[in-house]
């Protein structure tokens, strides 16, 4: 109930009798418009004519998904607001659930409810019913990636330093190094330090969270196995390669051409994505290292992969083998998602692309 | 497994000490304990609805006790704790087979259904205790003659000590065990007493 509208209402319908009046009308039809203005004054119905939309707002009623109990109700939420302005109205009642700790589903066993979606497409009435999972302790993405790429990279030089709780001390003092194991840490470091600058300077991450399960987890498989995998290596009784220099060096060129490629493909992919158009396949520059985009969908996992072949043929150890072959059946999965969202995106030009080893798959 | 049983009291009625019983029913033992790998086909392909991972960590389990504590470290072939795992192991197969055979042939005497979902009370644990005892027993063994084991230096760079392997597979019973148990005792509940947990709604 407003005035303010019906002030230039009023005055349009002022003008309009007024216009109306025309030197022939007399005084009683002048005293009737007045009359009309007097009582029309007082009026405070909003005509049809200017609806000034009232703004409705919504009300999410937050129930626990297990016990079906009301946790609280948010009020007051604008019709344009999203669900991650719920969420945290909902943190400033609750303050125990943060945002993105926070799940919320329209049904008890729907898909959760993504932050970016407005309340405006789920409501039905003024009142919105959402059930509450609590999705556990979240880190970001990016305390995930460095606290996984941090760890082998330390555990490594531990071993490499022959720490004397880990290696027998007067073999280890006594044992000559062959270079492939200095090359060989080198190596290592270099391939975990690009994931941390990548990971701090080149990709473009969400800012999404991941559950603190899935953090523990992946660190303890590249923690478990990088210290396995550097118990051997640097152990006082390592084999070197059974053909020699040759071995090493070929190795090593492969792995440094993997890891520059690796890099290439991601700086490419994190410009794409900053140039803000998803619209378009990743293209090959005149940089050679790109050039695997014709030949295959998702390049820096063949990188990815080639690194960890070539670490492998390098330092000739068993637990490197079976870690690349790991990492080989890791990055195919990935791989194959991967490929069949392009394929889905980009259906002409990727089709005649495979998903992660040229040709073959 | 009817046959081992038999094969397995006929031997005691004969020599009545259970020294070298492993040896006169090893041939039968391996053959349809390796068998049993086909069950995890079965669960995998889909024919039978129990899960892949349970299926398979019993049926790896019991392989690895045939063949590669019992076969591999003959010295302990004549242990007490071998008749013991072999004979519960016997009456379980003889109870779950013929439960399976009678459900297929829809025919299931109420008898058999009950033997399958009680024994399993008794005699899990018991065969649990006896595999242990049997690997307990082998250790010794295994550290004087380092079998399956592998030292450095060799060209691949890679050790293997079955020693600590096995003292490491002791100690995984202590989790394991209590899931496959509960587990049964779950399956037993809703079986026999046909109680469904029902979630509360309003």
């Amino acid at each position: 109930r407003r005035h303010k509208p019906s002030a230039p209402e009023h005055k349009r319908d002022f003008a309009a009798h007024g216009g109306a009046l025309s030197g022939s009308h007399n005084d009683t039809r002048s005293f009737f418009n007045f009359s009309q203005l007097v009582l029309s004054a007082g009026h405070l119905k909003s005509p049809p004519v200017l609806k000034h939309s009232k703004v409705t707002y919504f009300e999410v009623e937050i129930l626990d998904v297990q016990s079906k109990r009301q946790i609280c109700i948010v009020d007051k939420v604008p019709p344009s607001s999203t669900l991650l302005d719920v969420k945290q109205k909902f943190h400033k009642a609750c303050p125990q659930w943060y945002p993105s700790r926070v799940g919320l589903q329209l049904e008890r066993n729907g898909p959760y409810l993504k932050d970016s979606i407005s309340i405006q497409s789920l409501a039905v009435s003024s009142i919105i019913t959402l059930y509450f999972t609590d999705l556990g302790q979240q880190v970001s993405w990016t305390t995930f990636f460095l606290t996984e790429y941090t760890g082998p990279l330390l555990i490594y030089l531990l071993f490499y330093i022959r720490l004397s709780t880990i290696y027998d001390q007067v073999e280890s003092t006594k044992n000559f190094r062959h270079p492939v194991v200095h090359l060989a840490c080198f190596c290592h470091c270099l391939h975990y330090i690009r994931h941390l600058l990548e990971t701090l300077f080149v990709h473009k991450l969400s800012g999404g969270h991941t559950p603190l399960k899935n953090m523990i987890q992946g660190c303890a498989f590249y923690w478990g196995f990088t210290s396995w995998i550097a118990y051997y290596i640097n152990h006082p009784r390592y084999t070197p390669p059974s053909f020699g220099h040759r071995q090493v060096s070929f190795a090593a060129l492969a792995f440094l051409m993997c890891e520059a490629g690796n890099h290439f493909i991601n700086v490419a992919l994190a410009q794409q994505k900053h140039s803000g158009s998803k619209a378009c396949f990743p293209s090959p520059t005149y940089n050679p290292f790109t050039w695997l985009f014709l030949l295959v969908s998702c390049p820096n996992y063949t990188y990815e992969v080639g690194s960890w072949i070539s670490f492998t043929v390098m330092t000739q150890t068993l637990p490197v083998g079976i870690f690349a072959f790991l990492m080989v059946i890791q990055m195919s999965l990935w791989a194959r998602k991967k490929h069949k969202l392009y394929l889905k995106r980009f259906y002409p030009e990727v089709r005649r692309k495979a998903a992660m080893i040229p040709i073959i798959f | 497994w009817l046959v081992l049983g038999i094969a397995m009291v006929r031997f005691y009625m004969q020599k009545g000490t259970h020294k070298g019983l492993f040896r006169s029913v090893q041939k039968t033992l391996k053959f349809f304990q390796t068998f049993a790998l086909l069950e995890v086909v079965h669960c995998a392909v889909g024919i039978v609805r129990t899960s892949v991972l349970v299926t398979g960590v019993q049926v790896s389990s019991r392989i690895f006790m045939v063949w590669f504590i019992a076969h591999s470290i003959k010295q302990i072939q004549n242990e007490e704790s071998v008749i013991l795992f072999l004979v519960v192991w016997t009456v379980t197969e003889i109870t779950r087979y013929s439960f399976y055979t009678f459900n297929l042939l829809n025919h299931l005497p109420y008898f058999i259904k009950w033997a399958r979902y009680n024994f399993f009370i008794i005699l899990y644990p018991v065969g649990v205790a006896g595999e242990l005892l049997t690997i307990y027993a082998a250790l010794p063994y295994v550290k004087k003659t380092g079998i399956f084991s592998v030292r450095l230096p060799n060209k691949y760079n890679v050790s293997f000590d079955y020693y600590y392997f096995l003292i490491v597979i002791m100690f995984s019973y202590i989790p394991l065990f209590p899931q496959l148990y509960f587990h049964m005792l779950r399956q037993r509940r809703k079986v026999l007493h046909g109680e469904v947990i029902v979630e509360k709604d309003d």
